[in-house]
């Protein structure tokens, strides 16, 4: 559970441009470094602070999480000051032509990067052995301890990759929405759609995504104005209302 | 160490362990009665303590006593605020039945949110809160018959019984008495049955089922009490503050409440209290610190010559008048809380106290708690 993902997404999609922009590099490299540095600031974070809070209630956890992306944001306003940016790519001002529709490089990379990001990480916690470990590990702490997975590593791992994913997420978004300090404010919409999918499942966070899009879409074009920033949310809370777990999360019922 | 042996049941009802704790209270209530005379300037802050004050009560019920966290509680100040203003000057209604509604209106808004709320447990129900405070927020800026819209409102100074409160003097007094009033009938709440019950449901849901709690309508009287609160608290806020507009309300504002309760320590109403007092003085910290700091580091960068001073004078003076410091101090202080003290101050405050009466004696284990080591609610 991290409330700070979304300014990690800031975060990258800010090295990032600092990287192509500033130092001007190459868009792929650029990439690649923004993703290595925020990847291993994820881990670093994880065993310096996040750590520390192993075995406390899960509140604390939501708690430090939201003090950390206040910190980020905060470093982000100072360090990059609070104009927007556009990030310029490869992909900026072509189009193609698919089926009677035109669709636009930067979009069209979103959705292959997206495609791809989602089979990668399927396949990773289902197939590997390391995927498989970290499953268990947010599953049951103690348990997956007896069964000797090194649940300290595994933590930092994970948040390795969450934070690369962010990255990922945030460098593809930035041509479209443009970068400033308040991009972080998207890993809300992000959490809706994790919530709304069930927690702890991709193709759940896959399916919350693509309903939050389309019905953001659909009742910015149907319904009056204003209702585009709600509908979500409302939709969000209904869905929360029937069914507590979200749509593809499973019952469990805690024993005493 | 005292230890009160009680022989009777009056000692048990009353509000007070014994006289001494008595006394404690009252020394401090005359101080509060007599600080404003003493440091006027004080005033207007310490009354916006006390109206944070009221806010932690209000999130302390639910998350420090109840158990469900909440990150929509401004929506609840700001429905408070909305009505408050609303009955007060575009229906005329007299100022205790418009508080009285804002109460009201705010806790049949909590009531409907706790609804779907009672079988969320944990992050689901924040998730769930964030987004009934998003819905609200956007709610302000499109109901503008009501609200005023993005416009905003201005509110006049508060008239109760024909008696001016427009003194910031005054004000002070007005919301001592709310925050009193509050801390008074939450106190009572919570050792009486309903607390218990409360407390139990926070401790364990099953547990508490078992046990004959239902789970229902305590979880939904959790919200409901804890929203009247607030709208309570959104009424005076919006004197206070003198104008309302809905990005007030945001999100960042109730993050702030979340903050004030941990920060104060959860599970107790001093810790609300005492964190309402940090996050509520802090900002005036923080704004004497810009001015004071830069001098500070000029100075001492000046024993290595003069252009090193006024370097670092300019330079520390640029830093910390940033617009964007202000949430990161904020972030920081919550993460070394959560990290280093997750009691909070009141808790400090009774290490403290123990440590002085234990003199000699004391050891750091006596208030280390278990692990508990965090399972998902995902089994399969």
């Amino acid at each position: 559970m991290n409330f700070a993902q979304g300014d990690l997404l800031m975060l990258g999609a800010f090295t990032c441009y600092m990287f192509v922009v500033w130092y001007g590099m190459g868009y792929w490299l650029a990439f690649a470094l923004a993703i290595v540095i925020v990847a291993l600031f994820g881990a670093v974070l994880d065993a310096t602070v996040l750590r520390r809070v192993i075995g406390q209630p899960q509140f604390a956890v939501v708690m430090l999480t939201i003090g950390l992306g206040a910190i980020f944001r905060s470093f982000a306003s100072i360090t990059w000051g609070s104009e927007i940016y556009t990030l310029p790519t490869p992909f900026s001002a072509r189009a193609t032509r698919v089926a009677g529709v035109t669709v636009s490089h930067e979009y069209l990379s979103i959705i292959v990067g997206t495609v791809i990001l989602c089979a990668v990480l399927y396949a990773f916690f289902t197939f590997t052995k390391v995927g498989v470990a970290m499953q268990a590990a947010s599953q049951n702490q103690l348990a997956a301890y007896y069964m000797g997975i090194p649940v300290k590593r595994m933590f930092s791992l994970i948040w390795a990759i969450s934070a690369g994913v962010a990255v990922i997420a945030g460098v593809l978004l930035a041509p479209v929405s443009l970068i400033d300090i308040n991009l972080g404010f998207i890993g809300l919409k992000a959490f809706a759609a994790a919530v709304l999918g069930g927690f702890g499942s991709i193709p759940g966070a896959l399916v919350g995504g693509l309903t939050i899009g389309v019905i953001e879409l659909f009742s910015g074009a149907y319904l009056p104005q204003g209702f585009k920033d709600v509908a979500a949310y409302v939709v969000l809370l209904a869905v929360l209302a029937i069914r507590p777990q979200g749509m593809f999360g499973t019952v469990g019922r805690k024993k005493v | 160490m005292r230890f009160v042996f009680k022989t009777s049941y009056e000692q048990d009802l009353g509000l007070f362990r014994d006289a001494v704790q008595r006394n404690c209270y009252m020394a401090l209530f005359v101080a509060l009665l007599v600080l404003p005379r003493l440091v006027p300037a004080f005033a207007g802050d310490v009354s916006l303590v006390f109206i944070y004050g009221l806010c932690g009560l209000s999130l302390m019920v639910l998350a420090g006593y109840t158990g469900l966290v909440s990150l929509g509680h401004a929506a609840f100040l700001g429905i408070g605020a909305y009505t408050h203003v609303y009955f007060l000057h575009d229906l005329g209604a007299p100022w205790i039945v418009s508080v009285a509604m804002a109460a009201a209106v705010a806790a049949a808004v909590g009531i409907l949110v706790g609804l779907p709320a009672l079988r969320m447990t944990g992050l689901y129900l924040s998730i769930a809160t964030l987004a009934f405070a998003l819905i609200i927020q956007e709610a302000f800026t499109r109901w503008e018959r009501v609200t005023g819209g993005l416009k905003g409102k201005a509110v006049d100074k508060p008239v109760l019984f024909g008696v001016s409160f427009a003194n910031e003097i005054a004000f002070y007094f007005l919301c001592l008495a709310f925050l009193i009033g509050g801390l008074w009938i939450t106190g009572n709440l919570l050792r009486a049955p309903t607390g218990r019950a409360w407390v139990a449901i926070r401790d364990s849901e099953i547990a508490a089922q078992s046990m004959g709690v239902n789970l229902a309508i305590y979880k939904t009287m959790a919200f409901a009490y804890s929203a009247g609160l607030m709208g309570v608290a959104g009424a005076l806020f919006a004197h206070k503050i003198g104008f309302l507009a809905p990005d007030i309300f945001s999100v960042l504002l109730s993050i702030q409440f979340l903050l004030m309760v941990v920060v104060g320590g959860l599970g107790s109403l001093h810790g609300a209290v005492l964190g309402a007092g940090f996050v509520a003085l802090l900002p005036v910290l923080i704004s004497e610190a810009r001015d004071v700091v830069p001098v500070w580091a000029g100075t001492l960068a000046g024993v290595f010559g003069k252009t090193a001073g006024t370097a670092v004078l300019h330079g520390v003076d640029r830093f910390v008048k940033q617009p964007g410091l202000e949430p990161g101090i904020f972030g920081l202080i919550l993460v070394l809380f959560i990290l280093f003290e997750p009691l909070g101050l009141y808790g400090r405050w009774l290490k403290l106290k123990l440590y002085f009466s234990l003199f000699p004696l004391y050891k750091r284990a006596t208030f280390r708690r278990q692990r508990a080591y965090m399972r998902s609610e995902r089994l399969r």
